[in-house]
């Protein structure tokens, strides 16, 4: 613990600027993401073998298409991003790509619903925006200008979808043109800029001024003039969030904010007092909120709906998926996770894979997400400047959050949100918006790790 | 700030350990109750995902299956379904399995580990084997003609080998199409709920789980008991019976419908069905060697299975004389299935012994592999074989020139018994007429047959004489079935 008055620019525990450039590793990104389009290819094969005996005639085509998007985003790296962390953009095409598998597994059993070609016309959208990111950002630091429009905007895009109907309970879409959007989804990267920014900027008026209480000096309370616009904004999505019924979402958000002041401030005090506040929402939504409420029955005994004689709900019919994978899984194609019906494809994406795929597979998904995670805060602990220490924190803490609390939910460890599983899912939004968190943390990661000499922001 | 980086870093280590403990525990742990749950459909897509083994009747399949290219893959169908609907059962993908489908489950569907040809690794994979076959004991013929001589009418048929127990006719009617209830579309829901409000009850086995009273054909029992017992030693002696017979200690009179009955002898009695004659011989007799006798052809047995359970056959095991009087003479509350009565028919046409009932001749696998035989048993001692001998002597004279003479076969040595038995209050209920019945071919030693036959006809009303009228056609027609193949 530092003591109170040293500038932020010098803490302690700040690593030593590199001394030398550190190997550029593009070869070994191309080569992983050669090996990623061929596995996404393969399973396709095998999906078409199970279910028809054939090799799909679009595997080439499919192939083709995964392989030229991943090149191309590949090719703007080593443009742009040379010393980019070599792992961050494989996995994005491996999970993409597994996902589009997926997607078009389940396809072949709902004739009348295909979402694997929208989901690819998706994909595309992500990896262009992916390119325009990596091409036309050149600091990350630019960012940190924009902390207070990126808070408008967010709060502009959670309030859209009130103006709009409900869907399945919840109103977070927005219908264009036959194309639903969800604008929570971008909302998230936006908020995370913010929290980034202002945290970055106000750190050391939340850690070290205000009142104590009880005269523990870790629960000190910052002045009101520094924690109002904060818990403002944070009060402020919640209320949208309950207003929109999407826990999930809220959930997110308060734990990327919980994770962000502790990592800006350092104080332990905010996690407890985050922990309590977050119990404490909760109990109240989940006794209040009759949707929320459901779901904590259902994740309190999944199999209820079963004893009370209205057949499995969907949480029970995804144990069934997960249970009947074992540890090898059915093979790809061949389990009846379809079954789950509504939302299959989209919040319980990650069942066919446990089915499918087993406990081993599973595991596997896991851990390229807990990869994925990690290069994401190691670009953050080799990174000097605060904001994007705390945008790299960020943003890899959004993949995580999201994937332990759908994983989580999907599984019945905690209750169940409607979320979408990162690049696996269903859902257009969500692939655009993790498309752009990776074209961040990128270009956070060449900052990291190539010569980034400190100057101040261009 | 990088020290709360990497705590950050160790918190996303928790949550990734939860997940895979978690996952762990459901796909590892609860797997094998999750997969059992009822409510999980995954055991019935991998059931009906494969043709259902087929039940075979004379060497020819009587079911098959459709591929519906639905979920549920494959549907159970019937040839002859109304026919045979008494032997295989049901197997709806709504209602379950019954009967055959029902007891053979295992080996039709495939889940029979002795299908699987190497256990443990169809095991380990949770592989399936190809559904089996079930061979059936029965005679298509004799099956085919029971169904038709009971026609529109409620009714039921059994007849088996007297000396092995196979089942070569089981028929109950009105009867249906099992295969009706076969598929999980509305029109099966709406089938099952027709056949189940239906007055007649057609998905009924009559012939094994409905009880009747067995009327005058239980005088076989009563005469048997009292041979057995030496109540009576020589069948053309008197009796030294009543006519009226008052029933011990009530001052009811039961009486005859013929002539001749009193002091009659055994033979008399039973070729011309003497009421009083049979109800004094069972008082003689006694309650403890009546229900002995009874148990011995197989009445009061809850355990029978043939491989499906059979009703048990009931005969009280505390009464007074008076109700032992007319229990003798298939009265009171004596009841019997038809096959049953069968049974009774098939141990005085054999060595007085009652053979264990059996309907599955053996079942294979899918390529024709024997899985098990069933083979003859012996169920009990009904009687002595001299009583046996003597009770042909008395079952040969009612065809030959009593009430039974409607049965009578060329060539053939055919002994019967007719029986009406009425019910209800003031016996206003539909009387059962009833005819069981044995024949042995002139050039065989063993005999082929013995079937138990009975209708429910209002018509039947007049007696034991027009009962063995409507009953006797249908069990001859039987017998010259099976004594023609």
């Amino acid at each position: 613990m530092t003591l109170p008055g040293m500038s932020g620019t010098a803490v302690a525990a700040d690593p030593a600027p590199p001394a030398e450039r550190l190997p550029r590793r593009r070869g070994i990104e191309l080569a992983l993401i050669v090996l990623a389009v061929l596995l996404c290819v393969y399973g396709y094969c095998a999906v078409g073998l199970a279910r028809h005996g054939t090799v799909p005639p679009g595997a080439a085509g499919y192939g083709a298409g995964l392989g030229v998007l991943a090149l191309v985003a590949h090719v703007a790296v080593r443009l742009r991003a040379p010393y980019a962390d070599p792992l961050l953009l494989p996995i994005a095409v491996l999970l993409n790509g597994l996902g589009l598998v997926l997607i078009y597994r389940l396809d072949l059993q709902t004739p009348d619903d295909r979402a694997a070609p929208i989901q690819l016309v998706w994909s595309t959208l992500g990896v262009a925006f992916f390119i325009v990111v990596v091409l036309c950002l050149r600091d990350h630091r630019v960012l940190q200008r924009y902390t207070y429009v990126s808070v408008v905007g967010a709060l502009a895009l959670l309030v859209l979808p009130i103006l709009f109907p409900a869907v399945n309970g919840a109103r977070i879409w927005i219908r264009i043109a036959g194309f639903s959007i969800q604008p929570g989804e971008f909302a998230k990267v936006l908020l995370a800029v913010f929290f980034a920014g202002y945290l970055a900027a106000n750190r050391n008026a939340l850690a070290y001024s205000g009142r104590q209480i009880w005269r523990f000096r870790r629960l000190q309370l910052p002045t009101g003039r520094v924690l109002g616009p904060i818990v403002a904004i944070w009060l402020l999505s919640v209320l949208v969030l309950v207003l929109e019924r999407d826990l999930g979402t809220s959930l997110l958000f308060f734990g990327l904010f919980v994770i962000l002041l502790y990592v800006a401030t350092g104080r332990t005090g905010w996690i407890a007092v985050g922990l309590l506040l977050a119990c404490a929402g909760a109990l109240a939504v989940g006794r209040l909120e009759p949707h929320v409420h459901s779901r904590v029955e259902d994740w309190m005994d999944p199999f209820a709906s079963i004893a009370a004689g209205q057949g499995p709900n969907q949480l029970a019919q995804s144990l069934f998926a997960f249970a009947a994978g074992g540890i090898l899984g059915t093979g790809l194609g061949l389990g009846h996770s379809v079954l789950i019906g509504f939302a299959a494809k989209s919040d319980f994406i990650l069942a066919t894979a446990g089915e499918e795929l087993g406990l081993a597979g599973l595991a596997a998904v896991f851990l390229l997400y807990a990869l994925f995670v990690v290069s994401g805060y190691r670009a953050g602990l080799a990174l000097r400047d605060p904001f994007g220490r705390l945008l790299s924190v960020g943003l890899a803490s959004i993949v995580a959050l999201q994937v332990f609390v759908i994983a989580g939910g999907v599984t019945g460890l905690i209750p169940l949100t409607g979320m979408a599983m990162p690049f696996l899912a269903q859902g257009g939004s969500s692939v655009v918006t993790n498309w752009i968190i990776v074209a961040l943390l990128i270009r956070i990661s060449d900052c990291a790790r190539g010569q980034y000499d400190g100057t101040p922001a261009p | 700030m990088t020290k709360y980086i990497r705590r950050a870093v160790g918190l996303c280590a928790l949550l990734l350990v939860a997940l895979l403990v978690n996952a762990a525990r459901i796909q590892v742990v609860q797997a094998p109750s999750y997969d059992d749950n009822p409510a999980n459909r995954r055991t019935a897509i991998a059931r009906y995902g494969q043709p259902r083994g087929d039940i075979v009747v004379d060497g020819r399949a009587v079911t098959g299956s459709r591929d519906t290219g639905r979920q549920f893959r494959y549907e159970r169908t019937y040839l002859d379904g109304p026919l045979y609907a008494p032997v295989t059962g049901f197997a709806s993908q709504l209602y379950g399995t019954t009967l055959l489908e029902g007891t053979e489950d295992g080996v039709l569907s495939g889940s029979d580990p002795m299908l699987a040809p190497y256990p443990l690794f169809n095991g380990l994979v949770r592989a399936r084997g190809a559904g089996g076959r079930v061979v059936t004991t029965l005679n298509a013929e004799a099956q085919r003609a029971a169904f038709e001589g009971l026609g529109p009418r409620r009714g039921a048929v059994a007849a088996i080998e007297p000396s092995t127990g196979r089942i070569l006719a089981l028929v109950s009617t009105p009867s249906y199409d099992p295969g009706q209830l076969s598929g999980t579309g509305p029109a099966a829901s709406r089938a099952w709920a027709r056949l189940n409000d239906q007055d007649d009850k057609p998905m009924l086995n009559r012939a094994i789980r409905q009880t009747y009273p067995p009327g005058s054909t239980f005088k076989v029992l009563t005469a048997a008991a009292a041979l057995d017992s030496g109540v009576v030693d020589d069948v053309d002696a008197p009796t030294g019976s009543p006519d009226p017979y008052r029933l011990p200690g009530t001052t009811t009179r039961l009486t005859n419908e013929t002539e001749g009955c009193a002091d009659a002898s055994l033979r008399y009695a039973f070729t011309w069905s003497c009421n009083t004659v049979f109800a004094k011989l069972g008082v003689d007799v006694g309650l403890d060697g009546m229900t002995r006798t009874a148990a011995g052809f197989g009445f009061n047995d809850r355990k029978l299975r043939i491989p499906f359970s059979v009703a048990p056959s009931n005969f009280d095991l505390r009464l007074d004389n008076a109700q032992l009087a007319l229990s003798s003479i298939g009265q009171f509350d004596t009841r019997a299935t038809p096959l049953q009565m069968a049974m009774i028919a098939g141990a005085v046409a054999g060595d007085g012994t009652v053979k264990t009932p059996y309907l599955v001749e053996r079942t294979t696998s899918h390529s024709g592999g024997t899985l098990t035989t069933t083979g003859p048993r012996i169920l009990h001692q009904a009687m002595t074989a001299s009583t046996a001998q003597r009770m042909r002597e008395l079952m040969t004279d009612v065809v030959e020139k009593g009430t039974g003479t409607v049965a009578a076969i060329p060539g053939a040595t055919v002994g019967g018994k007719t029986g009406t038995a009425q019910h209800g209050i003031g016996n206003s209920g539909t009387p059962y007429a009833w005819f069981i019945s044995w024949a042995r071919a002139d050039d065989s030693v063993e005999p082929a047959v013995a079937v138990a036959v009975v209708v429910e006809d209002a018509a039947a009303r007049r007696g034991d004489i027009t009962g063995g009228g409507f009953a006797g056609p249908i069990a001859r027609a039987v017998m010259e079935a099976v004594l023609g193949s």
